[in-house]
């Protein structure tokens, strides 16, 4: 005798898809309790930002009149008539280009390098890189030890050995400005990224590493790239996002240790533009448009290096 | 009988050559990203005659504490009480994170183990939102703040912290990973409620990316200096009031760097003591494709 179905099924053969989704979001009614603060909060304060910023840049908007309705011209306006802005947009292509890259690979690659060292010394280790990623403005010692008066001591020291013969105004110089920052701004960026990648390191089954040599993995670099590469994937993705993210965002180091604005705009980034016309002249709109396009620029280069990622291995 | 020579057993692939470069080279690098911080606890260590030597000398000769107690005597004199812009900050801190740990872990619990519509679109717009950097949404933030009328109070700091989307993805990853299914079946059917669970059961088990979460955002709000969103001075944090101290001018140097150890040591302390629950944290973070 074939049984019969229980009520409950009978009762729900024909539920379409639309009463099932209601009936699971029922049944589930605590975990949208659950999400609703984080969501709320996300929706007003990540997800809101963006679209508001794409709705103002097409307005002029000054915080105390209703926005009006401008279409394209501040885009134009950027595009047409504000060299600066297009100085601001090759500055921060050049830093992202170079620091996102690098700062990526030093993180990879100390990440690599302390993790072959014994567990005591890797913490410690760890600890002097990650530093100063957490310490505030530490950085801004780099502005003393540069300092451009012959009491800096890379200029003490280049004057001692005779290399030369009255001191270097390294912040006020253009030629050197630009190096300086990179260079404080990759000493600063073994952040959350590294960790990432100790972590992704350490995780790797040993048993992976004596395959791999069966299998003829040769040296190190071989075991790098054919065999702990590939397992830590997920760690390379969420890193290079995080890379890519700060290396955009990049403009505080920059005034407090150039000033603003630098000297001759050499290192005037998007993010300097956005806040010279967001806070001090009150050009909404206008301001809106530079986020705009900053984060198409931001989202942008992450799908493109996350479609490089899948060669990783390969 | 010969003795066989057993050679000491080396790890796998690695050459004596490279492992020397290696150590070398960490030990290089390593005196380079420390060498800022050295800089400051000597010089904050020096008397002020040492501070004027010229040439500069890198090392302190006589350590001493006044510089410290020059900060504090510097402090009493500000306009506003200067525990005033400690309490702030340490109120931002403590408020902010408390806050975004539990908002966060909160909503990972149910992205990460309750099925319902809408769960893997909610998580693919936070990671997707991964992608961009807040400092691009200023302007905006500002605007929706004004809004709400909490320019110029604690609101305006704090609430927007919360909703960082770093620390809700490191946690539903590690939650995904850490916290069994079957555990929360038996507490189901023990009858614990949902909230129940996720404060009695799964949070405990999840200490490791809750601290990495204190950790992380402890740091970032630890740093709040002056910000566009606070105007009255009794709101200003601790580190604007010491880049007002350090904007007095070079006689304040050893003063400076006083306030530049203390300010570094916090976040480096917390670090130090949540470091292998911070890497545990990591280890689940990954962003699948």
């Amino acid at each position: 005798m074939a049984k019969e179905p229980v009520n409950a099924v009978k009762e729900r053969a024909d539920w379409t898809k639309r009463d099932w989704r209601r009936y699971e979001m029922k049944k589930n009614k605590v975990a949208y309790l659950f999400v609703a603060p984080y969501m709320i909060l996300f929706t007003v304060f990540t997800v809101a930002p963006v679209v508001l910023s794409f709705l103002l840049s097409f307005t002029s908007f000054n915080m105390l009149e209703w926005p009006k309705m401008v279409w394209l011209d501040n885009y134009l306006r950027l595009f047409l008539a504000d060299d600066i802005f297009l100085t601001s947009v090759k500055n921060t292509f050049l830093f992202a280009v170079i620091t996102g890259p690098a700062s990526y690979l030093l993180c990879l690659f100390f990440a690599w390098f302390i993790n072959e060292l014994t567990p005591k010394i890797r913490s410690f280790v760890t600890l002097i890189f990650y530093a100063p990623a957490i310490a505030g403005n530490v950085y801004l010692i780099w502005g003393i030890l540069f300092s451009g008066d012959s009491y800096g001591y890379v200029n003490g020291w280049l004057l001692k050995m005779g290399l030369i013969s009255e001191p270097i105004l390294f912040f006020q110089n253009v030629n050197y400005i630009f190096p300086l920052i990179i260079m404080v701004a990759l000493w600063t960026s073994l952040g959350t990224s590294f960790l990432t990648f100790i972590a992704g390191f350490q995780n790797v089954d040993r048993t992976y590493y004596e395959a791999g040599a069966v299998d003829g993995v040769k040296n190190r670099w071989q075991e790098l790239w054919f065999v702990t590469l590939p397992l830590m994937k997920n760690q390379m993705l969420l890193s290079a996002v995080l890379a890519i993210t700060g290396a955009f965002g990049f403009g505080a180091i920059i005034d407090a240790m150039v000033g603003f604005p630098s000297p001759d705009y050499c290192v005037h980034t998007m993010v300097h533009h956005l806040n010279d016309y967001g806070n001090l002249r009150m050009e909404l709109g206008y301001a809106s448009a530079i986020a705009t396009l900053l984060f198409l620029m931001m989202i942008g280069s992450n799908f493109l290096v996350r479609n490089l990622l899948k060669r990783v291995g390969k | 009988m010969k003795k066989f020579k057993i050679k000491k057993m080396r790890a796998l692939n690695r050459s004596y050559g490279g492992d020397v470069g290696i150590n070398v080279f960490l030990l290089i690098v390593g005196a380079f990203m420390a060498l800022p911080f050295v800089y400051a606890i000597c010089s904050a260590l020096k008397p002020l005659d040492e501070l004027w030597y010229f040439p500069p000398r890198f090392f302190v000769e006589n350590p001493t504490l006044k510089n410290f107690t020059e900060l504090f005597r510097l402090m009493s004199t500000s306009w506003v009480p200067f525990s005033r812009y400690i309490f702030n900050t340490v109120f931002i801190s403590v408020v902010g994170t408390g806050g975004h740990v539990l908002v966060a872990s909160l909503a990972a619990y149910a992205l990460s183990k309750m099925k319902f519509p809408g769960r893997n679109f909610m998580f693919k717009a936070v990671e997707y939102s991964l992608m961009y950097n807040a400092v691009a949404a200023g302007i905006a933030i500002f605007i929706i703040l004004s809004a709400l009328g909490w320019i110029d109070t604690y609101l305006a700091i704090i609430i927007p912290t919360l909703a960082g989307s770093l620390g809700l993805f490191l946690m539903k990853q590690f939650m995904d990973s850490n916290v069994p299914d079957q555990i929360l079946e038996a507490a189901h059917i023990d009858g614990a409620g949902e909230f129940r669970i996720w404060w009695q059961i799964a949070m405990p088990l999840v200490k490791p990316a809750w601290l990495t979460l204190i950790i992380l955002m402890f740091q970032s709000l630890w740093q709040t200096g002056a910000s566009i969103y606070i105007q009255s001075e009794e709101l200003k944090t601790f580190s604007y009031a010491i880049s007002q101290v350090l904007a007095g001018g070079i006689v304040r140097t050893g003063a400076a760097s006083a306030s530049t150890v203390i300010m570094m040591s916090v976040p480096i302390l917390v670090f130090v003591l949540s470091q292998s629950n911070v890497i545990e944290t990591m280890a689940t973070s990954g962003m699948k494709d």
